[in-house]
């Protein structure tokens, strides 16, 4: 079966160290949050302007002051701090955040990453995207492997105007685990029951399958 | 010294067609809705608007842009607003989309007295088109120049006589960055206290940046997206 996309959220939760600071986009990574290993101590950032950022209010406990930046409600931990926004992206830009973890319209095999604009169709800005792309030390995208009409979103080239350019290492689909290395996709895990050939068949992109697949628990 | 204003009508005086205004807040969250409401009011037109976000259709700046008063909206991301969007992909309405990291720090610069600088957000990309690019350390950066806006207008929580400001939560946002950056800042806030009584270490904004102050006469403080878990 094709991971769900808690499933997604579930295994890239796997990559966080105790003590990450860690910057979760819209969509599939905001999902990370609930996986979080009980054994370790993970601190989320929201570029909006928070360090810390908690599960979302109960019920009537909300706080139109506290939001996250996909403008949800939500909620702030022991040990939380605010700022404003240019200490925000002034933390991100300096290499502070461990981890980011973004959704994409496309990655390329070199890592390039499309996710702002489809012209003439869709504007909605890149929001703070660019800025963590080109600064963050580790990126992971979390995506559907194909788009609606079926076509691959790890691509040789990103046929849409990118976000950033060779700043993606690893990517996360419904199908596997690729890290993106020497312009290469390289599958490290697969979804059980998903084949090494349904994989190839939807990868546009150059891959490689490393010698020892693993499945994805 | 006072600088309190007793309305919005009073405190956004001078403000006229043609100018170019910030206005803070992230989503809806921390926008100065009072002073919206009252550009709405006064009909101002041809306006550049610097703001992250472009409010919703019904909401913040989507009011300003219903009644076309918005020339050219400076933002990052625009993506909840379905006649933003229409007017956009029509030509009717110029955009400039910018990095949200670039558009804060090109607020804080202009407070901070500094021209411009360099970031490496959107190299690579069609942000770096017609800007000067240079290599520090083995790595890209763009020049970024700071904003030159006539008015700031901000949301803060409390305010004293003296203009200086106190922000709530992640109601901070670019306030305060925008609060340094204009020819003239109007803050709008929920509270004005008697001088003395913020302490000097709570205060997010000194006094000197801000010109104009007054205490809203309603805050909707609309939530774009309500979620909640169950107890």
């Amino acid at each position: 079966m094709p991971l769900s996309k808690e499933q997604i959220a579930q295994r890239i939760a796997k990559e966080l160290k105790d003590g990450f600071y860690v910057n979760l986009g819209i969509g599939i990574p905001t999902l990370v949050a609930n996986y979080i290993p009980n054994n370790i101590e993970v601190v989320l950032q929201s570029e909006n302007g928070l360090l810390g950022m908690g599960p979302f209010p109960f019920e009537g406990e909300q706080d139109a002051d506290l939001i996250n930046a996909g403008k949800q409600t939500i909620t702030t931990v022991s040990g939380s701090a605010f700022f404003d926004s240019a200490m925000s992206f002034g933390m991100i830009r300096s290499g502070r955040v461990d981890l980011t973890v973004l959704g994409a319209m496309e990655v390329s095999q070199n890592g390039d990453i499309a996710n702002w604009k489809i012209p003439g169709k869709m504007v909605k800005g890149m929001g703070g995207a660019m800025d963590l792309v080109a600064s963050a030390k580790n990126i992971i995208v979390a995506m559907q492997h194909t788009n609606k009409a079926g076509e691959s979103k790890l691509l040789k080239f990103c046929s849409l105007p990118l976000t950033g350019k060779s700043c993606v290492k690893k990517v996360v689909t419904e199908l596997g685990v690729f890290l993106v290395e020497n312009n290469h996709f390289i599958l490290l895990e697969r979804a059980a029951d998903v084949s090494i050939d349904e994989i190839i068949s939807k990868t546009e992109g150059q891959l490689i399958i490393s010698e020892e697949v693993k499945i994805i628990e | 010294m006072n600088k309190i204003f007793n309305s919005a009508e009073e405190a956004l005086q001078g403000i006229e067609n043609g100018m170019t205004l910030m206005l803070g807040g992230f989503g809806l969250c921390g926008i100065p809705e009072n002073s919206i409401l009252e550009l709405v009011r006064k009909k101002t037109t041809n306006l550049t608007c610097i703001s992250n976000n472009a409010g919703v259709d019904d909401f913040g700046i989507g009011l300003l842009l219903q009644t076309k008063q918005v020339k050219k909206m400076i933002a990052s991301y625009v993506g909840e607003n379905a006649e933003f969007e229409r007017q956009l992909l029509s030509g009717e309405l110029e955009v400039d989309l910018i990095p949200q990291g670039t558009l804060a720090t090109r607020c804080m610069m202009a407070g901070y007295g500094i021209p411009a600088f360099y970031t490496p957000a959107g190299v690579g990309t069609e942000v770096e088109l017609n800007k000067e690019k240079r290599i520090f350390n083995n790595k890209e950066y763009l020049m970024e120049y700071a904003f030159d806006s006539d008015f700031a207008i901000v949301k803060a929580w409390k305010a004293d006589p003296h203009g200086n400001l106190v922000f709530r939560a992640t109601s901070r946002n670019f306030n305060p960055l925008m609060a340094m950056a204009g020819k003239i800042t109007i803050a709008e806030v929920e509270e004005i206290v008697p001088l003395g009584t913020l302490s000097p270490d709570e205060i997010h904004t000194p006094g000197i940046y801000v010109n104009r102050i007054f205490k809203g006469e309603h805050f909707e403080k609309r939530i774009e997206q309500l979620t909640t878990r169950k107890k």
